[in-house]
């Protein structure tokens, strides 16, 4: 009897988690099939082209999502190029490095950037960032990089770099607190193996700490980018919103998100509101399409090595 | 070889808790010297401040000398003291993100050494000498988490003969493991101590009997009695060492 009720128990367990589970994957397929339904007519009307088309143009009826794709794309890999090695060292430096008190604070601090909301950091990014950009960092870029089309054009402020660095700094947090913790998770015992051997402090961090830590850290890099690819307030606060594909990172832009929230209120006519829900779509599987990537690397990289030198 | 050890007048602290008092002992080279007590009397932290483990631990420190070969470690640099006094742990602890070949050659390219046939010959012979060679070597590319614990302990400790020490700590090295394990680790001792100073930690009696060419006993922080292991065994001077010996405390 009693034998019975348990696996009875058991099953209903199993059948409601089971149906949970399936629950969510039925959730995004249905977000993507609705997205899908709405977009049917800009797929229609322009096929592969859209995501090819780099004009954007409501009057002519002529929609292209290149652009939004491509200010999306740079600004997020700026805020990772920026955010990851920082967020990495700051994670390191809470949790290897600092005394208690000064860990605390400063812990503190960077998650409380956490909780500065996104217009906010709009805002700064107008009036502190876009000046400063303006004044002093993209004419010194100029001077000694200048050679690279990345660096040329006129330092205007508000483009590509604003947007990134606001980005970095958003999801500055996000890598620093993932990373930390998944550092504070690492056993003594792997720091006092690698000091036992005559590591110093910082080969312990990269010998016990890190390779322990990495698919951690790599998911906590990942989030970020996912958070940076679909910010939009900060971001369109600072871009620029001009739907150009320019070369230099000074130059103003405009991105997936941004676009949809800008102009979702303008659009006159079904074309028009289709070709900005398949670019939601489009941001959609872009961000699915990277989560299940990073999945399956933190996946592999979780279950060990057969062979890989690492130190 | 193996270097001796000359130990002065050592105190330790956490904070200000004193766990070891004015220890005095004379460890020589080539041999098992078993450290023995209950549980919480100041073992571990006795040989972790032989090889500087001890000053890593926020709010911990250390006085007294300690002498290797006639140089106080305490004038040497910790990372290089380090590599001339090895130490395995309770607890088998591969570096689990690497192979059983990045294992052991770990602390030699810590080192700085690079080259790949040196680091390959210095692999096989620390496998060797820590009897793994025949178990694992048609799998070194394999996780080091894929080996049993008395193997993965017999990886740490090919992991620490690979920088050549002179010294080796082994803090209770086989109180995880099974008895078959425990004796492969025991016979493999008795084999290194003819190239190392062993320090070993154990509370088996048992264990400490079979292996150690002497035996010290501490209590509470203190030194109690250092002598040749058949005599602390037999004929220990001390009541208290008698008193653990027997069973009547510990
Ligand atoms: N990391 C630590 N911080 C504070 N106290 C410690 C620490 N490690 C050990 N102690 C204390 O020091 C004393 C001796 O510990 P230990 O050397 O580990 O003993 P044993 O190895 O003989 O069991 C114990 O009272 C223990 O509580
Ligand atoms: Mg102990």
């Amino acid at each position: 009897m009693k034998q019975n009720r348990a696996s009875a128990g058991d099953t209903i367990l199993r059948l409601l988690t089971f149906l949970m589970a399936v629950g969510v994957v039925g959730l995004i397929i249905w977000v993507g099939w609705e997205m899908f339904s709405s977009a049917k007519e800009s797929i229609n009307a322009f096929g592969w082209s859209f995501v090819t088309n780099r004009v954007w143009d409501p009057v002519k009826q002529n929609f292209g999502a290149l652009p939004f794709i491509y200010g999306t794309i740079v600004t997020s890999l700026i805020a990772l190029v920026v955010a990851g090695p920082i967020g990495l060292g700051v994670a390191i430096f809470l949790n290897e490095m600092a005394p208690g008190k000064v860990r605390s604070l400063i812990s503190f601090l960077v998650e409380l950037l956490a909780a500065i909301p996104s217009v906010v950091y709009g805002l700064w990014g107008i009036f502190v960032l876009a000046p400063l950009l303006r004044d002093y960092v993209e004419p010194w870029l100029e001077k000694w990089f200048g050679f690279l089309p990345l660096f040329q054009g006129s330092a205007v402020g508000l483009g590509m770099l604003s947007g990134g660095l606001i980005l970095a700094i958003m999801i500055l947090p996000t890598i620093a607190a993932i990373s930390r913790e998944v550092m504070a998770a690492v056993p003594d015992s792997q720091r006092e193996a690698a000091l036992a051997l005559g590591a110093t402090k910082w080969e312990m961090v990269r010998v016990a700490v890190l390779a322990y830590a990495k698919s951690g850290i790599l998911g906590g890099v990942m989030l970020g980018l996912g958070r940076a690819l679909g910010e939009t307030m900060a971001v369109t606060m600072v871009i620029g919103n001009r739907p150009d594909i320019l070369p230099s990172l000074f130059a103003p832009a405009y991105s997936m998100a941004a676009v949809i929230a800008n102009e979702f209120t303008e659009a006159t006519y079904n074309l028009y509101l289709s070709s900005l829900v398949e670019i939601g779509l489009i941001l959609f599987g872009i961000t699915l399409v990277l989560n299940a990537f990073a999945r399956l690397l933190v996946w592999s990289v979780a279950r060990g090595p057969k062979g890989g030198h690492l130190v | 070889m193996g270097q001796s050890l000359t130990i002065r007048n050592l105190n330790a602290w956490y904070g200000d808790n004193q766990t070891l008092k004015g220890i005095n002992m004379e460890i020589p080279a080539n041999q098992v010297t078993a450290i023995i007590g209950p549980s919480g009397c100041g073992k571990s932290t006795f040989v972790r401040c032989i090889n500087r483990m001890h000053d890593t631990v926020p709010g911990a420190r250390a006085a007294g000398e300690i002498l290797l070969d006639g140089e106080n470690i305490y004038a040497k640099d910790p990372v290089e003291l380090r590599r001339t006094v090895g130490m395995v742990f309770q607890k088998p602890n591969p570096f689990p993100a690497m192979s059983i070949y990045d294992n052991v050659v770990a602390g030699l390219k810590l080192n700085g050494l690079r080259n790949k046939q040196k680091l390959r010959a210095a692999a096989e012979k620390s496998l060797r000498m820590a009897a793994l060679w025949d178990e694992v070597n048609e799998r070194l590319n394999y996780s080091g988490m894929s080996l049993s614990g008395g193997q993965q302990q017999r990886l740490c400790i090919a992991r620490a003969l690979a920088v050549e020490p002179s010294v080796l700590l082994m803090d209770e090295p086989a109180s995880a493991l099974d008895p078959i394990a425990t004796l492969r680790i025991e016979e493999l001792i008795l084999e290194l101590k003819k190239d190392y100073t062993i320090v070993i930690v154990t509370h088996n009696m048992q264990q400490a009997a079979r292996i150690a060419d002497s035996t010290a006993f501490f209590l509470n922080g203190e030194l109690i009695e250092h002598g040749p292991t058949s005599e602390i065994f037999m004929n220990p001077k001390e009541k208290r060492t008698e008193d653990y010996i027997t069973g009547r405390f510990g």
